[in-house]
């Protein structure tokens, strides 16, 4: 029985050493070695990187993604609730709308985000629009700054919130919220006494789904945000192409994931309940 | 005594089919009222008609006089213990039980809730989850839950089926009691004809949405008016057009000579033993089935022994063949 499980885990386990762990070991020693001049590393070995991280300019960059990133997981649980709720209301339709929320999966990530682009520049759609209705005469400054990116993250991984919220609302049993009526609440009461507490760990779930990728996010603040919006995604990427220094890029890397795992070891251990 | 509830001409359609038609009750104060019927008879369609949890398609509900169907759940003064209970599962014990107090604010509040807690016997539970509650337990806190708020009407939708089959029987005489105690009209919602001819002090038997027959326990054992009812509230036999109920029917190995008596000569077909009697199946020369029921002392019948089925005329049911 012993051998048979460690043969069923190898694959996984391999693949995981093989393309996780090892490149983590690389960039861990990376972070610590000295920069080339024309990219790489090379000895000797010094802490320099690290030290650079705790600079406020980066530090401040770091900061401005934590308020992106928890933004963005704010307005998708708004967006999110409503969503999910009317979906686990909604009886046998409920498949149609589930694929409806994940048909934007069938398309790639970043022609999703070009399309935002037609949209939201100067000569986009909704400009031109509005100006041949006469109501702007100037086109409104929609792209490239910190609302796009907003708009862009949140376009991109609300699915992330709707689904697990989904799970938690559809497996509530709907005599709760009758019996909440029954015993006096409004709906709008039944709805933050009983619906709301009692879909916590769907909300936590969709938004430690939703908050993780947005804080590394490159793709989104790069296009939407056109390089004015540094965030650490663009920081760390800056640091392998144009700047060419690969120790700190690797710091920075480490550095964040540790961040994201200490917040979700607090979680972890803050309730006993499952994590996701 | 006045009517606390009253339905005039209640009915609830649903595309494919009628849940309820046209269904009029009138519920006295302080009542224990059963709603008995198989699944799909309407029963729990009307108590979520009452309740408000659904709108009626016609009909209107009189809770002391006023009229109910176009309030919403929170404003009508009947409350519900659910069949799985309902209770929220992320508050305690005593939270679940003042919840609805904050909606009816009273000065005595505190006090009617630790009444409650000691009338259900939750004592030393107050600061538990329902999660770690026996089956029991989970009742009686759905019971204080309700009762604690004093409506004019308690609804019951089959309490006593999540719990295990020896623990009903002692509930059930608990629920009694209870009702006794509050003086709160009972509405009790159940598909088990025992439960209802035990506790109640009015049936209303459904059947198809419709009601099939409405009196007190005696009223529809002994007297039911189709035989449908009669099926329903017992064990019965059909013999050339009328029914006598096994308890009813007694067996012998002579054809008895006393008057008033009905007897067929039948062969013993088979013996079932139930603990506190024997249940003896006899076949006529017509091919009719009918069960006796035997004292353990007295059954000396064996299989294919020739005997006397009879019964007392009065103890006949006559009803309407539906």
């Amino acid at each position: 029985m012993r051998r048979l499980r460690l043969l069923f885990l190898f694959p996984t386990a391999s693949i995981l050493l093989l393309l996780f762990a090892v490149p983590l070991g690389i960039l861990l020693v990376y972070a610590c070695m000295t920069r080339g001049a024309y990219g790489g590393t090379m000895p000797p070995f010094t802490g320099e990187s690290w030290l650079r991280v705790l600079d406020p300019l980066y530090l401040g960059i770091v900061g401005r993604s934590f308020l992106v990133a928890g933004i963005s997981t704010l307005i998708c649980v708004v967006l999110g609730f409503p969503l999910a709720l009317f979906i686990s209301r909604s009886g046998p339709r409920k498949n149609l709308y589930l694929s409806l929320v994940m048909l934007p999966f069938w398309t790639s990530f970043l022609v999703r985000t070009y399309a935002w682009m037609f949209l939201l520049r100067d000569t986009g759609l909704i400009n031109t629009a509005l100006q041949s209705l006469g109501l702007i005469r100037e086109p409104l400054p929609l792209l490239y700054n910190w609302w796009a990116v907003i708009l862009g993250l949140v376009y991109g991984y609300l699915p992330f919130m709707v689904l697990p919220l989904f799970s938690t609302l559809e497996r509530l049993d709907p005599a709760l919220m009758e019996a909440a009526g029954d015993l006096g609440a409004r709906p709008s009461q039944s709805l933050l006494r009983v619906l709301l507490p009692l879909s916590a760990p769907g909300i936590r779930a969709g938004a430690i789904l939703v908050f993780i990728p947005c804080l590394g996010a490159y793709l989104t603040p790069d296009l939407l945000g056109g390089g004015r919006t540094i965030l650490i995604g663009t920081l760390i990427q800056n640091q392998f192409s144009n700047s060419r220094d690969w120790p700190f890029g690797s710091a920075i890397s480490l550095a964040l994931m540790a961040l994201v795992m200490v917040m979700l070891w607090i979680q972890v251990r803050r309730k006993g309940e499952p994590l996701l | 005594m006045g009517h606390v509830l009253e339905l005039r001409g209640l009915s609830k359609h649903f595309p494919n089919h009628v849940a309820l038609d046209d269904l009029s009750l009138e519920i006295s104060e302080g009542e224990f009222f059963s709603l008995l019927g198989p699944s799909g008879c309407g029963k729990t369609t009307t108590l979520r008609l009452i309740a408000g949890f659904e709108a009626p398609t016609s009909g209107e509900i009189l809770l002391r006089g006023k009229p109910q169907a176009a309030l919403p759940p929170h404003q009508r003064k009947v409350s519900t213990v659910f069949q799985n209970y309902a209770l929220f599962p992320h508050l305690t014990v005593q939270q679940n039980i003042e919840f609805g107090l904050r909606y009816h604010p009273r000065p005595d509040a505190k006090e009617s809730v630790r009444e409650c807690i000691e009338m259900m016997r939750l004592d030393g539970k107050q600061d538990r989850k329902p999660a770690q509650l026996s089956g029991g337990e989970k009742q009686r806190v759905a019971l204080a839950r309700s009762l604690v708020l004093r409506p004019d009407v308690l609804l019951l939708d089959e309490p006593l089926s999540a719990l295990d089959p020896n623990l009903r029987k002692q509930v059930r005489t608990e629920l009694k009691a209870l009702q006794r105690r509050v003086g709160i009209t009972f509405i009790f919602i159940t598909h088990d004809q025992e439960e209802a001819l035990s506790v109640s002090d009015r049936i209303a038997l459904l059947y198809k949405g419709r009601l099939e027959q409405l009196g007190t326990p005696r009223d529809l054992y002994l007297a039911p008016r189709t035989r449908f009812a009669a099926g329903f509230l017992g064990p019965v036999n059909w013999v050339n057009g009328f029914g006598i109920r096994p308890e009813s029917t007694r067996l012998s190995l002579h054809a008895p000579q006393e008057t008033g008596l009905q007897s067929i000569p039948g062969t013993v077909q088979e013996l079932m033993f139930l603990g506190n009697c024997l249940h003896v199946e006899t076949r006529t020369a017509d091919g009719q089935t009918i069960v006796a029921e035997v004292a353990r002392e007295e059954c000396t019948y064996e299989r294919g022994q020739a005997v006397h089925a009879f019964w007392s005329r009065h103890d006949e049911i006559r009803c309407d063949p539906s």
